[in-house]
């Protein structure tokens, strides 16, 4: 019995030592979406980031719904999302002062190289979301309410289409983020909107590729909001504001503009 | 010297229902070994219960005079309790829970361990032990409180004849030292070499009372007289 | 099968090679679920034995209530946590979100029952047996309690086991409520979560074979101290 309280303590005491339990306080809270994330972007702007205002950042990656949650309780100090709508409805209910855009990415119709639906040869995305409605090809959707799920949904009422009326036998809502989606479409090889940069980085292709990209409806912006210091005064607003002139800043832009994957570049930075 | 006396009035003992003792009426007195003899299922283990005050009666009477509390008794159980620990301190058991000093207790313990013989396996787990040892052990942590009355279920049933007489030879001493001693039991010799007084039950009821010579020499009634003749009784 | 097979190669690379991610996030998934295991022991245990020699009339109730939290989903019990520690909740000025600290509150919230169940369960059949014993002595209900746990400590330690792997295996909760932060609140089963999204099998599958690992020596290394001539005995009889 004594052997085994002195291992526990052992274990204990070696890493307590090591690591704190407790917060930090002066850690700058960050929620960024799962797409900017899996890109790989963060790995690049958020070191730089760190060395350029000095601040440690924690990075929490969670879906667009998330991180509005977590903005509109104040647990986090800023977000970076790509949902137009959800924003301006954010900075309406008072949980931010205003959106900044920071930079855009595209999105990309992803689909088995034996296009059930034969859409590779349409030029038109309408009639191709027409077509792919009318067979009843297998869709996968997000179905998470994040940026992406939103700008697909849409594009389909872009389209004179319904989503909502979608029968289940081909239009499925998997509540997953982007590698989950892609996964499950490329399982069954089905059709799938996914951003550009999660398809460059996806492990796992298969038979899927791109059938259709470059209509203006695909582009995707990213925008900074800060969490209003008025609601929750305890916000870092001042690491806030740093934060966000250095990710409209030339050396941000630089650096969002030659991260490539393949050659390829994924974000263009649009700051005003 | 502790003297006592229990009085039964009708006492009936219950369990779901079933009967297993009673109505008896009875009147202990003052025998340094009483010894409650019955065939298996005679209710020698609900009497012992019932006087030591593990089960209450469904009606009926039970008085003391003096009145013996429960610090002052023992009871040995049938399967004892062994704790997962080691001898001495299985035997030291009782007297922690009393708040005895740990040192106090320690010493009474080896002192008991020595009577017992078991001295030599003071730190040994309680569960090696052998039947006979465990039974030894579970009389020095009885007899270790000093109780006035002790109370034993069966204590040397499944023993070898050589164990059966080390625990009897104890438990005579016990009752020279002043321990007053209720025991049940169906082994008949074990009778004849204890001695004392006999309490015969029958289908839980008191067939007779007596001392051990008048109920071996001129037992009274008829399943008394059947059962020292060694037949089963219905 | 190939993943699973470059998923071990992978896997025994990142032990090797002291990979410093890997031994800082493994460190803190066995920081977090320990401590919550041993919190949780020190609370489920004494209050499971408790439930189990006393005799009122919400026992049964009370009982019915823990079977019925242990099938509660982790990530449920994580939520509810974040409500609680949230900055808009009445914990917030405790700043705990987002730190190890409430990923050990949410663990031993989820591992509690499990501990209270197995202990009340364990003790109350070793009661059922010791009971007369602790009559005749006149044992107080502490002093019961006492004895109970120290007689049936081995079972006792199966039981903290058992909250152990519910615990380290655990996502859903930890993830809400730790954020998954780099270098501040990932932990093994929050990395695996990550590299599957991102369509690292390979890495997913290699961190799930060092969680194994990982639990099958804390397992062992428990068993083996917790051994003791006493209980070798016990494997005897």
């Amino acid at each position: 019995m004594k052997n085994f309280i002195a291992l526990i303590t052992i274990i204990f005491c070696q890493y307590f030592l090591m690591n704190p339990t407790f917060a930090n306080d002066s850690n700058f809270k960050f929620a960024v979406t799962t797409s900017f994330h899996n890109s790989g972007l963060s790995d690049v702007l958020i070191p730089n980031l760190e060395r350029d205002t000095g601040l440690i950042v924690d990075l929490l990656v969670v879906g667009t719904g998330q991180a509005l949650k977590l903005g509109s309780r104040g647990d986090v100090d800023a977000i970076l999302v790509h949902s137009r709508a959800a924003e301006e409805q954010f900075i309406k209910s008072g949980f931010a002062p205003y959106r900044r855009e920071i930079m855009y990415n595209d999105f990309v119709l992803i689909g088995s190289k034996h296009d059930p639906a034969m859409v590779k040869e349409i030029k038109n995305l309408g009639l191709i979301l027409q077509t792919i409605k009318n067979s009843e090809s297998k869709f996968i959707s997000r179905g998470d309410d994040s940026g992406t799920h939103q700008l697909e949904l849409s594009l389909w009422l872009n389209s004179g289409l319904a989503p909502k009326e979608f029968s289940v036998n081909w239009y499925w809502e998997v509540g997953a983020g982007m590698g989950a989606a892609l996964n499950i479409a490329s399982e069954l090889s089905a059709y799938v909107i996914s951003d550009r940069a999660s398809w460059l980085n996806f492990g796992r292709k298969g038979d899927l590729m791109i059938l259709f990209e470059g209509d203006p409806q695909l582009f995707n912006q990213y925008s900074y909001l800060p969490v209003s210091v008025t609601k929750y005064p305890n916000i870092a607003y001042k690491n806030a504001r740093s934060v966000e002139d250095w990710l409209v800043s030339e050396t941000a832009g630089k650096l969002i503009e030659n991260y490539k994957i393949k050659g390829e570049s994924l974000f263009f930075p649009n700051p005003k | 010297m502790t003297n006592y006396k229990i009085n039964g009035t009708d006492l009936i003992l219950e369990k779901n229902n079933h009967n297993l003792l009673g109505p008896i009426t009875f009147e202990l007195l003052n025998s340094s070994c009483i010894i409650i003899l019955g065939q298996n299922g005679a209710g020698k283990t609900s009497f012992l219960r019932l006087l030591h005050g593990l089960d209450k009666p469904k009606s009926g009477l039970l008085t003391w005079d003096p009145y013996i509390g429960l610090e002052e008794q023992s009871f040995i159980f049938q399967s004892p309790v062994i704790l997962k620990r080691s001898v001495l301190e299985n035997v030291v058991y009782p007297l922690l829970l009393r708040g005895v000093s740990r040192t106090d207790s320690v010493s009474k313990a080896e002192h008991w361990l020595e009577k017992t013989s078991l001295i030599h396996k003071a730190n040994e787990p309680a569960l090696s032990l052998s039947g006979g040892e465990k039974q030894r052990m579970v009389i020095a942590r009885s007899l270790i409180c000093s109780p006035k009355l002790l109370f034993l279920d069966e204590p040397t049933v499944n023993l070898d004849g050589e164990s059966k007489l080390t625990i009897e030879n104890l438990l005579k001493q016990a009752i020279n030292e002043g321990t007053k001693i209720i025991m049940a039991t169906h082994d008949l010799g074990q009778v004849k070499r204890l001695g004392g007084d006999i309490v015969f039950l029958h289908h839980g009821k008191i067939v007779e009372i007596g001392s051990v010579a008048l109920f071996f020499n001129k037992p009274k009634t008829d399943a008394a007289f059947k059962f020292l003749q060694g037949e089963i009784l219905q | 099968m190939s993943d699973l097979f470059d998923g071990f190669i992978q896997a025994l690379m990142l032990i090797f090679t002291l990979d410093k991610d890997l031994y800082v996030i493994s460190g803190r998934s066995l920081q977090v679920t320990l401590t919550a295991t041993l919190i949780a022991s020190l609370v489920g245990i004494p209050f499971g034995s408790w439930l189990a020699v006393s005799n009122f009339r919400f026992r049964s109730s009370i009982i019915v209530l823990i079977n019925a939290l242990m099938g509660l989903p982790p990530v449920v019990i994580g939520l509810l946590v974040y409500l609680l520690l949230s900055n808009s909740g009445p914990f917030g000025v405790f700043n705990l979100l987002f730190t190890p600290m409430a990923m050990i509150i949410a663990q031993f919230l989820i591992i509690l029952p499990i501990i209270a169940s197995v202990s009340h369960r364990t003790i109350r059949s070793l009661w059922e047996e010791y009971r007369d014993f602790f009559v005749s002595l006149n044992a107080t209900r502490w002093q019961i309690i006492l004895t109970l746990i120290k007689d049936a400590r081995r079972s006792l330690v199966t039981a903290s086991l058992a909250g152990f792997g519910r615990g380290i295996g655990e996502v859903g909760a930890i993830m809400i409520v730790g954020g998954n932060i780099d270098h501040a609140t990932r932990v093994l089963t929050t990395a695996i979560s990550l590299e599957t999204s991102r369509g690292n099998f390979n890495l997913a599958m290699a961190l799930g074979i060092i969680l194994i690992l990982l639990s099958i020596t804390i397992n062992f290394l428990i068993h083996i101290t917790v051994k003791s001539k006493y209980e070798q005995l016990d494997d005897q009889l």
